[in-house]
C-alpha cells in the first residue's frame, strides 16, 4: 500500500512540476502577481511529494518488501540496516529518485530563501527548475520506475553488489548528486537572466552561493569515491580516469571556473555573458555525466544501466535543455553589456586565465572521454583512451594553474603590476624552491617528480597564506596578527581552498614518486622487510561475517623491535552475489600509509602478499577536505548572510 | 567510480576466468629488476580486455595475467619496449593501448587541448583589447548635452 502511495506521489509530483514550469513563466511575462506566486507553493509541494515517494521506497527496502522488483534485485534480509538504506540509491532507479529528490530540495530552498529576489526573476528561476523536474520525473516514471511490483515475490533478495556495501560508498552518490543537481540552480538562474535580459552584480551574488554549494558537494563526493577506490580495490589506486570519474570531474572543473567568473560579475560587472555560458555548460556537463553513467554508451565498467532506451531519453533531455539554453544565449548574450573595464594585467585578467585553463582542462577530459566513441563512429577504429593520455594531456594545465594561482590571487582589480604582485610573494617562492631543493638533496631516487611536486604544492600553500598576510595591511606584526583573525571569511575561504589544492598537488606527486611496493610469497610466521619496516605474517584464518565468508590474515608491522600495528587484510566472498572482494589492511599515518593485501594461497605453501608504503596518501583527500572547507567558509561569509539577495540598485548617477 | 568495481568484480566472479587471481603474482616477477621495471611500465599502458577500463598491471583477470606473461616473454626474448608493444597490438589490435597513438585522426585528440588554449588566449586578448579601446572611445567622446553640462559645472 505504502509503495503504491509512493508511486502515486511521484505521478502527482510530475503534475505539480508541469504547473510550476508553465504558470509562473506566463505570469512573469504578463506581470500577473497571482500566477507568479504559484511557483513557491508548487516547489514546496514537489519537495513534499517526492520526499514522501523516497520515504516509501526506503520503507520498502528497510522492511525487505520482496514484492517490489527493485528491492529483490538489490537487497537481502541478512544485509546490515545501513546498507539496506543505502541500497535505495545503489541502483539505477533509486539513484534517479534521489536525483529528483535533491532537485526538488534545491527548488524548495530557492523558493524559501529567494524572498529577496525580484519577483519576476524568482518566478522564472523556479519555472526553469520546474522544467528540469518535469524532464527527470518523466524519465523516472516512463523508463525507470522504481515502484514496479512482482506477481510472485521470491523468498529473499539477490543482495546489493558487495563492493557497494561500504560506508564510503554509501555516501558517495548522494554527495555527487547534491553537486550535479546543485548546478541546476546556476543553470536556472542563467536561463532566467537570459529571459529577463539582464545580468548585474546582484545576479552574480545570487548565483555564486548555489554554485559554491554545488562545488563543495562535488568536491566531497569525488573525494569520497576516490578514497573508497583507494582502500577497497586492493592496490591503492585513487584515480583511474574512468569515463564515470571523468563525468563527475568535468562539472567540477567547470563549476570551479564558474565560481571564479561569478566573482568578476559580482565585483566588477564584467565577463557577464561568459559567466552565463559557464553556468549553462556546468549543468550541461552534469547532464552529460548522467548520460554517460546511465546509458552505458561509452564503454565503462560503470555502465550498469546498459539500456539504449534510457540513453536516448537522457540524450533528448540534454539536447532540449542545452539546445534551448544555448539558443537563448545566442539571441540574448549581446544584451549583457559589460561595465567594468580592466587592463591586461589585473585580477580580472588573472581570473580570465583561470577560467581559460579550467575550461580547456575540462575540454581535454571531455574529448578524451568521448574519443573512443567518436573514433568508432567516424573511422571505425576501436581504440582506448586511458590514464596515460590524461596524465600527459591534462596535467600540464593543472601545473600552470598551480604556478599562476598565487600571483593571480594577489593582483588588485582593474589595473595591476606583476612586479608589485610578486613583491609580496618572493618569500613564499624562495621558501618553496628551497623546500624542493632540500627534498631533491635528501631523496635517494633520481626522480624529479617528488621535489618538483613538493615545490609546486608549497608555492601554492605559502602563496595562499602570504596573500592572507598581505590582506592584513600595514603596521606592526602584532597588530597584523590581530587583524588576520578578523579578515572576512571569504578571504579565509579563498586561502584555505587554494592551500587545499596545493596540498593535493603535493600529495599526488609524492605518492607517484615515492611509493614502495613489494610482491612476494610469504609463509605463516615468516617476516620480510618493507622499507624501514619489518612485516610478519602471523596467521591466516577463515571467518564468517554477517553476509560473507572471509579469509583474514593477521600481519604485524614492526619498526625495529617496536610493534607499530597489527593489520588484518581480508579476502571476502559474498555467497549470495557470488562475488569476492579484497579488504586491505591499512595503517593510516600522517607521512605514510602502510597498505597490506593478502592474496591467494600458493601451491607449495604460503600466501601471495602485496605490501605498499604509500607516502602522504591521506594528504590527497586532506587537500580535498581543505578545498571543501574553504568553500564552506566562503559560503558563510557575512555578505551572503546579511545581504543575501539584497538588491543593489545600480544608480545611473555617480555617488559623489 | 563505484561501478568500475562492478565489472572488475564480474571479472573475478565469472566462472570462465576460473579462480580469482591477484594482479601481479609473485611467480610472474622477472629476476632481472631492470627488465621487470620495464615490464611493469608497459603493463600499465595495456588494457585488460575483459575488464574494460583497467590496465593489466592492476587487473585480477586471468587474461590480464596471460598478457603480463606475454609482455615479460617478449622482453626476455630481447624485444625493445616498442617491439613488445607492436607485437601485442598486432595480436589484439589498437584497442589494447591505453595510451592512444598520435597517428592519423588521433592527432586531433592530442592537439585539441593546446589548440583550444591558444585559441582561447587569442580570443581573450582580442576581447580585452577591444574592450579597452571601446572604453577609451567611450570616455573620449561626450554627447553634446554632456559637454554642455560639463561646461556648466566647470564654469560654476
Amino acid at each position: 500500500m505504502i509503495v503504491e502511495l509512493g508511486h502515486f506521489a511521484l505521478i502527482l509530483a510530475l503534475a505539480v512540476a508541469l504547473v510550476q514550469s508553465t504558470v509562473p513563466l506566463v505570469g512573469a511575462h504578463k506581470r500577473w502577481q497571482g500566477w507568479m506566486a504559484v511557483a513557491e507553493p508548487a516547489a514546496l509541494t514537489q519537495l513534499l511529494l517526492i520526499g514522501f515517494s523516497f520515504a516509501a521506497l526506503t520503507y520498502a527496502f528497510v522492511t525487505s518488501d520482496f514484492s517490489v522488483r527493485l528491492v529483490v534485485l538489490n537487497s537481502h534480509t541478512l544485509k546490515p540496516l545501513i546498507y539496506k538504506i543505502s541500497g535505495v540509491w545503489g541502483n539505477h532507479e533509486g539513484s534517479l529518485l534521489l536525483w529528483v529528490l535533491i532537485l526538488a530540495l534545491f527548488g524548495a530552498c530557492a523558493a524559501a530563501f529567494g524572498q529577496n529576489l525580484p519577483p519576476t526573476l524568482r518566478a522564472r528561476v523556479l519555472a526553469v527548475q520546474g522544467m528540469i523536474g518535469v524532464a527527470f520525473l518523466a524519465f523516472l516514471l516512463f523508463t525507470s520506475n522504481p515502484f514496479l511490483r512482482l506477481a510472485e515475490p521470491p523468498f529473499d533478495g539477490e543482495d546489493l553488489n558487495p563492493l557497494l556495501q561500504d560506508p564510503g560508498l554509501a555516501f558517495h552518490p548522494p554527495f555527487l548528486y547534491l553537486g550535479y543537481v546543485g548546478l541546476s540552480m546556476a543553470f536556472s538562474f542563467a536561463v532566467a537572466a537570459l529571459i529577463e535580459g539582464r545580468v548585474d552584480a546582484a545576479w552574480g551574488r545570487w548565483v555564486r552561493p548555489w554554485t559554491l554549494a554545488a562545488w563543495i558537494f562535488l568536491t566531497i563526493g569525488i573525494a569520497l569515491g576516490s578514497w573508497w577506490a583507494y582502500y577497497e580495490l586492493g592496490w591503492g589506486g585513487f584515480w583511474f580516469w574512468d569515463p564515470v570519474e571523468n563525468a563527475s570531474f568535468m562539472p567540477w572543473l567547470i563549476s570551479a571556473a564558474l565560481l571564479h567568473s561569478a566573482i568578476v560579475v559580482e565585483k566588477r560587472e564584467a565577463l557577464k555573458s561568459w559567466t552565463i555560458l559557464l553556468a549553462i555548460l556546468a549543468f550541461g556537463f552534469s547532464l552529460i555525466g548522467t548520460f554517460i553513467v546511465r546509458s552505458g554508451v561509452i564503454t565503462s565498467v560503470h555502465a550498469f544501466a546498459n539500456d539504449p532506451e534510457r540513453g536516448v531519453f537522457i540524450l533528448l533531455i540534454l539536447g532540449i535543455f542545452m539546445g534551448g539554453a544555448l539558443t537563448l544565449f545566442a539571441a540574448r548574450a549581446s544584451a549583457m553589456e559589460a561595465k567594468g573595464v580592466f587592463s591586461m594585467v589585473s585580477r580580472e585578467s588573472a581570473l580570465v586565465l583561470n577560467n581559460l585553463l579550467l575550461a580547456v582542462a575540462c575540454f581535454v577530459v571531455f574529448i578524451g572521454t568521448i574519443w573512443p566513441l567518436v573514433a568508432e563512429l567516424v573511422w571505425g577504429r576501436k581504440l582506448s583512451v586511458g590514464a596515460p593520455f590524461f596524465n600527459a594531456a591534462f596535467t600540464p594545465f593543472m601545473v600552470v594553474i598551480a604556478m599562476a594561482m598565487p600571483l593571480g590571487a594577489v593582483l588588485p582589480w582593474k589595473r595591476a603590476q606583476l612586479g608589485k604582485g610578486m613583491a609580496s610573494l618572493w618569500g613564499a617562492l624562495a621558501l618553496s624552491v628551497a623546500l624542493g631543493a632540500l627534498i631533491f638533496a635528501l631523496q635517494t631516487g633520481r626522480s624529479a617528480l617528488g621535489p618538483v611536486g613538493a615545490a609546486l604544492g608549497a608555492w601554492v600553500v605559502f602563496g595562499a597564506f602570504s596573500e592572507l598576510w598581505l590582506r592584513t595591511g600595514r603596521g606592526g606584526i602584532g597588530a597584523r596578527i590581530g587583524r588576520i583573525g578578523r579578515l572576512p571569511r571569504a578571504d579565509w575561504g579563498k586561502a584555505v581552498s587554494h592551500a587545499g589544492l596545493g596540498v593535493t598537488v603535493f600529495a599526488v606527486a609524492a605518492i607517484n614518486a615515492w611509493q614502495v611496493e613489494d610482491i612476494r610469497v610469504v609463509q605463516e610466521s615468516e617476516s620480510f622487510p618493507l622499507g624501514k619496516y619489518s612485516v610478519t605474517l602471523a596467521d591466516v584464518r577463515e571467518m564468517q561475517g554477517p553476509n560473507y565468508m572471509t579469509t583474514m590474515a593477521a600481519m604485524e608491522v614492526r619498526d625495529g623491535d617496536r610493534l607499530i600495528a597489527t593489520l588484518h587484510p581480508e579476502k571476502r566472498i559474498y555467497p549470495v552475489a557470488a562475488m569476492p572482494t579484497t579488504e586491505a589492511g591499512i595503517d593510516y599515518g600522517i607521512t605514510r600509509d602502510l597498505y597490506l593485501v593478502i592474496g591467494d594461497p600458493q601451491a607449495n605453501g604460503g600466501w601471495a602478499v602485496r605490501s605498499y608504503i604509500k607516502p602522504f596518501a591521506n594528504w590527497i583527500w586532506g587537500g580535498a577536505i581543505l578545498m571543501a572547507l574553504g568553500g564552506a567558509l566562503s559560503l558563510s561569509d557575512r555578505r551572503y548572510r546579511v545581504a543575501a539577495g539584497a538588491r543593489h540598485k545600480v544608480s545611473a548617477v555617480p555617488a559623489e | 567510480m563505484r561501478l568500475r568495481a562492478l565489472l572488475l568484480a564480474l571479472c573475478l566472479a565469472t566462472p570462465i576466468f576460473g579462480t580469482p587471481v591477484f594482479a601481479v603474482q609473485p611467480d610472474e616477477i622477472l629476476s632481472d629488476p631492470a627488465l621487470e621495471a620495464r615490464a611493469r611500465d608497459l603493463s600499465q599502458g595495456l588494457r585488460c580486455l575483459v575488464c574494460r577500463n583497467e590496465n593489466i598491471d592492476d587487473s585480477n583477470a586471468e587474461l590480464a595475467r596471460d598478457l603480463r606473461l606475454l609482455v615479460r616473454e617478449r622482453l626476455v626474448a630481447g624485444d625493445t619496449d616498442q617491439e613488445a608493444l607492436d607485437f601485442i597490438v598486432a595480436r589484439y589490435g589498437e584497442y589494447v593501448l591505453l595510451n592512444p597513438t598520435s597517428g592519423g585522426a588521433n592527432l586531433i585528440l592530442w592537439i585539441a587541448g593546446p589548440a583550444m588554449l591558444l585559441g582561447g588566449l587569442g580570443l581573450a586578448a582580442v576581447y580585452l583589447r577591444r574592450r579597452r579601446s571601446a572604453s577609451d572611445a567611450g570616455t573620449a567622446k561626450l554627447t553634446p548635452e554632456e559637454q554642455a553640462r560639463l561646461n556648466e559645472i566647470l564654469n560654476d
